[in-house]
């Protein structure tokens, strides 16, 4: 008795996607210079671990408005008017590219088609150019997320918009509603929830962001790293990606707990 | 019959909304009080917006052949990066996945450090590998390198949790060992969600390695730092539009391969 052989087709196809893709990272490797390693490698190393393993503690809290502790509050409090501000922002365009009926499709795509250019922004351009709008500082990182975010949660929301349930509406417009009481006892209560859990998402993504806005001069936490980075003080590093991770996990869990109430 | 029949089902929740309100408009101003925010500077600055875009919409052309080459490297840097990052991921994910056997304890221990790995966005990675190995694409592919592992585990182990007992347990029954488990039982059924998990990652990475320049790691971004600092909008705009191209043009090819895989 012989078993059945296996699928030939199956595995050239596996065989040529792996020599593909083989072929891009051989093509990848061959450009890139290895030369800009610093002899001084290992050396720097043993300081990081000698640094992280004694974090400057002292630098939690000064009182002075210049500590950890301020900072990551500056942070968070980026985050959440640049989330909020972006939400604002986010629903017309999220009309704007939903398809609904009765309407061109023109107007949905073109509505796509702007939320996706700005989804292909990276946030940290959006910060430089803010930032010689209106100066360094927390305000250019605010509006950098505040833009930088539309594209994401507009398409967010255009998705809740069109997978909206007709139903409620409807019964409003036959119990003699206008389109007031429409948008107020049918079509919100739908989408508020669906819109908060989203914008709560977002506010996740955004305090991971408003951490490196300041490596750009956008605000934050990132300012201090970045200085402490540069004068290779590698126990103020240390407390600082401490705080940073911390704070992350703990926005993390709170508004993980938040959504799931919502939904 | 019930007392109060016709009285309409009592609204609930309009104390709860208001509280929230509050606290939600406590928060906005404590936030924008900390943050100095000022609306009304942005107002008066909106002429140097226009400066700026009046600006950005002469763009250098004769600017695109040198950027050229760092264009290339920033796309190379992303494929590195992903590249190892998945590679690594790739039996990580295999040990740290709860349904497959192996060590309860140092498989949560490995879980736990790859949560704090991606607390650690990128550029803060990029920026401490800088400082490590010096100016150059090498700190960039490694801070990639990081992130693509945390996330590509993350997701591929959550998949593999969630994959069909059944061949397990009839290789298990014919006498296979972990390895044959491994290659006949679950590879073939999480293989595609894998590359599509390396896909996306590639995709966050091409757009993450075109900033990375600007501390230093390597790339594109160096050049968006010296024509900024440099005032040259003209330059600034060429280098935007050719990032623009690239992400539109991998996102493109990505889902067409996306598409084939699945």
């Amino acid at each position: 008795m012989t078993l059945p052989k296996p699928p030939k087709g199956n595995r050239a196809k596996t065989i040529m996607t792996l020599l593909v893709v083989l072929v891009i990272f051989v093509w990848a490797f061959a450009g890139i210079s290895f030369n800009g390693i610093k002899a001084t490698a290992w050396q720097t190393v043993q300081s990081i671990v000698e640094g992280f393993t004694h974090p400057d503690w002292g630098y939690v809290w000064t009182g002075e408005g210049e500590d950890l502790i301020s900072l990551l509050v500056e942070t968070l409090a980026i985050a959440i008017l640049g989330t909020i501000m972006s939400s604002l922002l986010s629903i017309p365009f999220g009309f704007w590219s939903a398809r609904s009926k009765g309407q061109r499709k023109i107007v949905s795509s073109s509505g796509k088609f702007v939320s996706s250019a700005i989804r292909t922004f990276p946030d940290i351009i959006l910060a430089l150019l803010f930032i010689k709008m209106v100066g360094p500082g927390s305000f250019a990182g605010i509006l950098a997320l505040g833009v930088g975010a539309i594209g994401m949660l507009a398409k967010f929301y255009s998705e809740s918009i069109e997978a909206m349930d007709h139903g409620p509406s409807e019964s409003v417009v036959a119990a003699g509603g206008n389109k007031a009481k429409v948008l107020f006892f049918a079509t919100l209560p739908q989408l508020v929830p669906e819109f908060l859990s989203y914008t709560l998402y977002r506010f996740e993504i955004a305090v991971r962001y408003a951490t490196i806005l300041g490596l750009v001069g956008a605000g934050g936490i990132g300012t201090p790293l970045i200085f402490a980075l540069n004068s290779r003080s590698w126990d103020r590093v240390g407390i600082i990606l401490l705080g940073i991770i911390v704070m992350v996990t703990v926005i993390d869990i709170i508004s993980g707990k938040l959504r799931q109430k919502l939904v | 019959m019930i007392p109060n029949q016709t009285t309409l089902p009592k609204k609930t929740g309009k104390a709860k909304f208001f509280t929230t309100l509050t606290m939600l408009l406590i928060i906005i101003i404590t936030s924008a009080i900390i943050t100095d925010v000022d609306f009304w500077q942005l107002l008066t600055n909106l002429g140097q917006a226009g400066y700026i875009l009046e600006q950005m919409s002469h763009p250098d052309w004769s600017y695109v052949s040198v950027v050229l080459s760092p264009l290339v490297e920033t796309i190379r840097m992303a494929i590195l990066g992903t590249a190892f990052g998945a590679i690594l991921a790739f039996p990580f994910s295999l040990y740290v996945a709860r349904n497959m056997e192996s060590n309860k304890a140092f498989s949560s221990v490995l879980r736990f450090i790859l949560n704090i790995i991606r607390t650690i966005p990128e550029l803060l990675l990029a920026a401490v590998f800088v400082a490590v190995f010096g100016i150059g694409p090498f700190a960039g592919i490694i801070a990639l390198a990081i992130f693509s592992f945390g996330m590509v585990t993350k997701l591929f182990f959550e998949s593999i949790e969630t994959i069909d007992e059944g061949p397990i347990e009839a290789l298990k029954s014919s006498g296979a060992n972990r390895l044959e488990i491994m290659r006949f039982g679950v590879i073939p059924q999480v293989i595609s969600y894998y590359w599509n998990y390396v896909l996306f990652a590639f995709e966050i990475n091409i757009r993450a390695s075109t900033v990375l320049g600007y501390i230093g790691a390597g790339g594109i971004g160096i050049f968006l730092q010296r024509a900024l600092s440099q005032v040259r909008y003209d330059r600034v705009a060429v280098i935007i539009l050719i990032i623009f191209v690239v992400v539109l043009a991998i996102d493109y090819v990505s889902n067409k391969v996306r598409e084939k895989l699945l």
